[in-house]
């Protein structure tokens, strides 16, 4: 519980009383004045909304588009990762210009817009003409996830290390072990179980950030909706229903690194922690 | 080709105002953020409130709309308020859909900025809010006069990184056909696609410029105005 405030009282239980029942209105209130707008307009027809009880939207649209959402994703996680790998192990290395350049790369990848390195890749590869157009979208989405992404989790791994108790890398290099061999064997694997929750919640910004793949005409989550509504004239009700699935995976991924950061945090030196870590753009410390 | 290749490049600034793009998500920025703000604020606050349905209401809001896409967000207020339910902010079509536009970035901002002032309050000491109860304060003079001055200042930094986010989402607003400049980006290189390469370069160099400074300032800014403990 919080301490900003007593366990409540008699008199304070009564007076929340009433504050529950003036929030219950307020909320209320907008719901019905929504709802009502809504009918007014016909969007609340049972006609609008009953597609997505048949199975024909779903087969054509939702699960086809949800499938390239996934596979963008899934992916995106996995050269991510690598690329996170790689560049927050050369910002940890031991020399200084490896550091500064990995520095410099993740910097620069962090700083951009991801849409911006989406329309790039698009259009620039399509100039290279070294992919099939029909993989063009999802080439250009999964590499505008990647650089971003792979960034951040440069980041984390490098945070992660930084986090740890000073005595790990002194045993490791008190046992034989070379500065890399006890990054690579010691510091990172702990690193990364201590980011698990960050990482977790970096994941499901690669799930929502493969909804931009709709401007570079991946036919994802979001477009298939928007097509879907295009064609039924309900276009609210569908990305409505696409918000929703979008929530709910995004929620299940968030309560399973909970979940996983609980049981596997016992292994570490380091803390676990459950916020995100300072994202402090910019700064080059070497 | 090298020659040729640079004056052709600085020829297309002639042709497009990329001044004026980034102008558009400086000002998208700026509205979203500050509404954002606001909104964000009075999130923390329901959420750190004595009342359970606040504090229920706060966290509901804030879990669906940091599991909800940004464009989806965006596509829904232009597409689907604007274009089925008629909304109009303004008569004119682009102010209508810059608005519009601002409206959607604040409603996803401001849950992050709630997340990023709560973990401010987390920075201050149990002491502090004890200190404040037993001299008498209930809970709403606690929180301005104690609570929230101090959760702030150890809020700096996140809302840095709120703010920086904001920055970069403001090109998302293209998928809301709001003009600024992802969309100018993509013209230019559709217009000019032999300079390709510069012309992302010049857009990414842009936003760099932006945000770097945000990050530096607000990296000293968390340092100077930390509470000294």
């Amino acid at each position: 519980m919080s301490v900003l405030f007593d366990v409540p009282g008699p008199r304070a239980r009564r007076r929340m009383v009433w504050v529950n029942i003036a929030g219950a209105v307020v909320v209320a209130g907008i719901g019905v004045w929504v709802l009502a707008r809504l009918g007014a307009k016909g969007q609340l027809d049972a006609d609008l909304w009953k597609p997505f009880l048949t199975a024909g939207p779903w087969v054509n649209y939702l699960l086809p588009g949800l499938w390239a959402t996934l596979k963008a994703a899934g992916i995106s996680i996995v050269t991510a990762s690598i690329f996170g790998l790689l560049f927050g192990l050369g910002r940890l290395s031991a020399s200084r210009t490896i550091r500064v350049v990995s520095g410099t790369i993740v910097e620069f990848f962090r700083a951009v817009p991801v849409l911006l390195m989406m329309i790039f890749f698009w259009l620039g590869i399509a100039q290279l003409q070294i992919v099939a157009p029909a993989d063009l979208p999802l080439v250009a989405v999964v590499l505008g996830l990647t650089f971003y992404n792979g960034s951040v989790f440069a980041e984390l791994v490098r945070s992660g290390v930084h986090s740890l108790p000073k005595g790990q890398r002194e045993a490791a290099l008190a046992v034989g072990l070379r500065g890399s061999q006890s990054l690579r064997l010691v510091e990172v694997p702990q690193a990364l179980i201590a980011m698990l929750p960050a990482i977790a919640s970096q994941l499901v910004v690669i799930l929502k950030d493969t909804a931009l793949g709709v401007i570079v005409t991946y036919p994802e989550l979001l477009d298939s909706a928007r097509r879907l509504g295009a064609g039924l004239g309900n276009i609210l009700q569908a990305l409505l229903v696409a918000a929703a699935i979008y929530i709910v995976i995004n929620y299940l991924v968030t309560r399973f690194a909970e979940y996983l950061a609980g049981r596997v945090g016992r292994r570490t030196a380091g803390r676990a922690r459950a916020e995100t870590p300072t994202l402090v753009v910019a700064k080059l410390d070497d | 080709m090298d020659d040729g290749y640079l004056d052709q490049f600085v020829s297309l600034f002639d042709q497009f105002d990329v001044l004026a793009a980034f102008w558009v998500n400086i000002q998208l920025t700026f509205f979203a953020g500050i509404l954002a703000l606001v909104a964000g604020t009075v999130l923390a606050l329901m959420r750190i409130s004595p009342v359970p349905s606040l504090r229920w209401a706060g966290s509901t809001y804030v879990t669906l709309v940091r599991n909800t896409p940004l464009t989806i967000i965006i596509v829904f207020f232009v597409l689907g308020l604007w274009g089925q339910l008629g909304i109009t902010l303004s008569p004119d079509f682009q102010t209508n859909f810059f608005r519009l536009a601002v409206i959607a970035l604040a409603v996803y901002h401001a849950a992050f900025v709630c997340e990023a002032l709560r973990s401010g309050v987390n920075t201050v000491p149990v002491g502090q809010a004890e200190a404040a109860r037993s001299i008498g304060l209930s809970f709403l003079p606690a929180a301005r006069l104690v609570i929230l001055p101090q959760a702030f200042r150890g809020a700096v930094a996140p809302l840095g990184n709120v703010l920086i986010a904001l920055i970069k989402n403001s090109t998302v607003v293209a998928a809301g056909s709001v003009a600024q400049a992802s969309s100018l980006m993509l013209t230019m290189i559709e217009f000019r696609p032999d300079v390709i390469v510069a012309i992302f370069l010049t857009f990414a160099l842009g936003f760099v410029l932006l945000v770097v400074p945000v990050g530096l300032a607000t990296t000293s800014l968390s340092r100077r105005l930390a509470v000294a403990r």
